[in-house]
């Protein structure tokens, strides 16, 4: 079978989840920093399959389980907020919800 | 009978009380029937205890009575305990009955003012704070005693405070004895921590046993305790709040700035005259600031109008005359001229307040003329004061008084104190009667509008056969050797350590003085009745003006403290104004201002930026925990 | 095997990179697709054929839909793009990829210290997974399924629409 490195993989895990947080910092529309968040959350996913596979027990799939279930649960609110953002402000800009300033 | 002796300070107190409890709900009579009643019954009760104490004295003609413990804290032991010695005693009598004479003048006096109730608890407060003054056992209660004089004096010289200028002559008098009650202070302080006591009797027995005489420690504790007695009793250098303080209503003058608080020093230092007998230097001070004082204000004394103010410039003579007895150690001498001034200045104030109520609150004798035929009864009481007060010959107590000061004076050796108190002898006589031809003599020039009822001549009466007859228990060898109550005081106070000249020196002396008290009285009949316009041209002169103004003014005190002691401070004050010390905390204030500018910066408000700011933290931990 | 690791795994870094840089939002929401479909790979690589599986059906299948189904309930339009454009700009990245550099240097650091072994993968069969979900980790599917409940809740709160006042008032009037 297969026989991959434990550091390449937890490497392109640590390599998204960096991405993942750049483009948190980076963008200004919140559908991209939601997007940013699932690539992060995905990335997290990943680093536990490897560790998973390391010692060839389920655990790790399960918990890659878990991780699934939260982001779907986070997206549909995450996304219902956006619509409501939407609704009121009209743009879809992250800068204009600072009402909380000073 | 002794053990009532609680009773005479206790019984103003409770008057004061129940007065401040029933303010506003009590009626002018039973106001009245408290307030002089407490210290009517106080008078009885002095009374009935001066009889036991002369007919069957207790050992050693000392009787303490102890209450309760006052304050005990480690060396430091304060009782709440009175200490009846002759000295005590003359002093009791004097004040209690002085004071009953002058609530019930002044029941009628004060009778259309609208703070009735006020008026008479601060003056039942006064009594029994100087009640508990003169029969102290220690310094603490005594010095107790002490404020609450100089607090009730202060409250009823400005009792009518709606005039701010009452209130300013109440906060002079107030500061200025402040200076002297510091002084004081100082001195307990002093004698407690060196001979560790406060208990009268004992300290001096100590002093005696530890400090020699003339030590720097002996003259420091005098000296305070003179300063004390210097601010109380109006003496120079400081007496310019006494004729300040005539803003108060007259029985108060009569009282407090006449016969009682002012004489509170007289007493203090009459009471530790161990200390004075152990610093020489502090005791001739005395008798010189009691000389110079005398001088000074009894040439004042001439010049004013106000007839109040005439009377308090005579006050501060009168005691310099004390203060010049108890300098030269004539202790009972000083203790015999306050109760004989006592009676006649009391009596001289409640006369003027009697005039001044009949013409309608008019002070200014230039404005009276002639009053001798339309109040009667008052010219006969002012004259009686008049005359005790420049101690006409023979028939009055003052002359027998100030004649035994003059002796004393004599005898001590000190020619010089016995020159100023003659020419003091000479300038009160001008200048009482002074008052007395312009006021009572002369043309009628005003209207007599309310002449005085029952309640006030019955005290002028009662006073004046006081100023008459009260000389007659300590007559000079001269006449006849009856000395009873300078026999009496040797129980307390020591006896007079001088050599006495012969009987014939004293009939001069005595000679001697009549013809000054006399001739005062016929220049002052002379230059203010007929040859009155010489006068006054002569008082429109250069010199004359000159002379006047600065003799007006109390030999320009006022003018001197007012430059160089008050001007600086308020110019300190102004600039202090906002209490440098204060910065140090608003920058405090300021710098956490500061800071929470700074941090509030931070929360933008944004997102993305709280984002970074984790992101940071998260990166940063991650060092920490990696690589340290 | 190891080849198709490799590859996928320049797959998913090079368009895990477009879908930030994206201005189009349905274009990045395509590559981000593309990405999930590689670590499904991966994972089935790495001996995991069952979350591979549910990779591409709840996440690939289900959320990333639900993201393509908002955007294009939003209706944002050309002007959206440019707006994007606009705000990409070099000044806007310098700082985060600063950041993200240093966390990529401190990973990279921690990855590579201890010894390298290498071991064999094997591949773990969903009976396997099923008996443990639901045998030790049964706690954890309880509370799922209540963060689920809690979500759809949340999100069927806060998406609803307020309408105006007067049609609710009509309701009330005519009851």
């Amino acid at each position: 079978m297969a026989s991959i490195p434990l550091e390449h993989g937890l490497l392109l895990s640590g390599l998204l989840f960096a991405l993942g947080l750049l483009g948190v910092f980076m963008r200004r529309n919140i559908v991209f920093i939601l997007m940013s968040i699932e690539i992060m959350l995905n990335a997290a996913g990943l680093a536990f399959i490897v560790a998973g596979s390391r010692w060839s027990q389920p655990d790790g799939q399960i918990m890659f389980i878990f991780i699934l279930t939260m982001a779907a649960a986070e997206v549909s609110v995450g996304l219902a907020l956006v619509l409501q953002l939407y609704h009121r402000f009209k743009t879809l800009d992250a800068d204009v919800a600072s009402r909380m300033k000073g | 009978m002794l053990e009532l002796l609680w009773l005479v300070p206790a019984l103003p107190l409770a008057g004061f009380l129940r007065l401040l409890f029933k303010a506003g709900r009590l009626s002018r009579k039973s106001i009245a029937i408290t307030g002089v009643g407490s210290v009517g019954l106080s008078a009885v009760i002095a009374l009935i205890i001066g009889v036991s104490f002369i007919t069957s004295p207790p050992p050693g003609y000392v009787y303490t009575q102890t209450l309760w413990t006052w304050i005990k804290i480690g060396n430091l032991v304060s009782e709440v305990s009175f200490y009846l010695d002759t000295l005590s005693l003359v002093m009791i009598l004097v004040i209690t009955v002085v004071a009953f004479l002058i609530h019930l003048y002044s029941a009628e006096f004060m009778i259309d003012e609208e703070s009735y109730s006020r008026f008479f608890a601060y003056m039942n407060l006064f009594a029994g704070s100087m009640l508990i003054l003169v029969l102290a056992n220690d310094l603490l209660l005594f010095y107790l005693g002490w404020e609450g004089v100089g607090l009730c004096s202060y409250l009823l010289i400005g009792f009518w405070y709606k005039d701010p200028l009452n209130g300013r002559a109440a906060r002079k008098a107030f500061v200025m004895t402040r200076f002297g009650d510091t002084a004081l202070a100082i001195g307990i302080f002093l004698i407690f921590n060196n001979l560790g006591t406060l208990k009268i009797q004992e300290f001096m027995e100590r002093a005696i046993h530890n400090w020699s005489p003339d030590s720097a420690i002996a003259v420091a504790a005098a000296a305070l305790i003179l300063g004390g007695a210097i601010g109380k009793s109006a003496q120079l250098p400081l007496q310019t709040w006494l004729p300040d303080a005539m803003a108060g209503p007259t029985p108060v003058s009569a009282l407090i700035h006449a016969a009682t608080m002012v004489t509170a020093g007289v007493y203090l230092i009459a009471r530790t005259n161990v200390l004075f007998t152990l610093a020489p230097t502090v005791q001739l001070s005395v008798a010189v600031i009691g000389a110079l004082t005398m001088l000074i204000a009894g040439f004042s004394a001439l010049t004013q109008w106000n007839i109040k103010r005439v009377l308090a410039y005579s006050t501060i003579s009168q005691i310099g005359y004390m203060f010049l007895a108890l300098g030269v150690g004539a202790w009972s001498a000083a203790i015999f001229h306050f109760m004989t001034h006592a009676f006649f200045k009391a009596l001289l104030f409640l006369s003027a307040g009697a005039v001044i109520l009949a013409l309608e609150d008019e002070h200014n004798i230039s404005k009276m003329g002639g009053l001798r035929r339309q109040l009667p009864l008052t010219f006969w009481t002012f004259l009686i004061g008049s005359a005790s007060l420049s101690a006409l010959p023979f028939v009055t107590a003052g002359f027998y008084s100030k004649d035994l000061i003059l002796w004393e004076a004599w005898s001590s050796g000190n020619r010089w104190f016995w020159t100023a108190g003659l020419i003091g002898a000479l300038l009160t006589s001008i200048y009482i009667f002074r008052v007395v031809f312009i006021a009572f003599f002369g043309e009628e020039t005003v209207r007599v509008t309310r002449k005085p009822k029952c309640l006030m001549k019955i005290p002028l009466i009662i006073l004046s056969v006081f100023s008459i007859i009260a000389g007659f228990i300590q007559l000079p060898d001269t006449i006849v050797k009856f000395p009873i109550f300078s026999d009496f005081l040797h129980r307390a106070l020591p006896a007079t350590k001088v050599k006495y000249d012969g009987v014939n020196v004293q009939l001069t002396l005595q000679f001697l003085t009549s013809l000054v008290s006399l001739s005062g009285i016929f220049l002052a009949y002379l230059f203010f009745l007929p040859h009155r316009q010489f006068t006054r041209s002569f008082v429109q002169t250069n010199l004359g003006s000159a002379l006047h103004s600065y003799l007006f003014s109390g030999w320009g005190f006022d003018w001197f403290y007012e430059r160089f002691f008050v001007r600086p401070f308020i110019w300190i004050a102004r600039i202090d104004k906002d209490d440098f010390i204060d910065i140090f905390y608003l920058g405090i204030a300021w710098l956490n201002l500061v800071f929470h500018r700074l941090l509030r910066s931070t929360q933008i408000g944004l997102v993305r930026w709280y984002a970074m700011g984790i992101g940071i933290g998260a990166v940063i931990t991650l060092v920490i925990v990696v690589f340290l | 095997m190891n080849t198709v690791f490799y590859i996928s795994a320049a797959v998913a870094i090079i368009s895990t990179i477009l879908v930030i840089t994206g201005k189009n939002a349905i274009h990045a929401l395509l590559y981000l697709i593309v990405s999930l479909l590689s670590v499904a790979l991966i994972f089935f690589v790495l001996g995991a054929p069952f979350v591979a599986a549910l990779e591409v059906i709840i996440y690939a299948g289900a959320i990333m839909v639900l993201f393509v189904f908002v955007i294009m309930m939003l209706n944002l339009g050309n002007e959206a793009v440019e707006q994007e454009r606009r705000w990409l700009i070099p000044e806007m990245w310098a700082g985060p990829s600063l950041l993200a550099l240093i966390l990529i240097a401190e990973l990279v650091y921690i990855f590579t210290r201890g010894e390298r072994r290498l071991y064999s993968i094997n591949v773990s069969e969903p009976k396997e997974v099923g008996i443990s979900l639901l045998g030790s980790y049964l706690i954890g599917v309880e509370l799922a399924s209540v963060l689920l409940l809690s979500a759809l809740v949340g999100a069927y709160h806060l998406g609803r629409q307020r309408r105006s006042k007067s049609r609710t008032m009509k309701i009330k009037g005519e009851l």
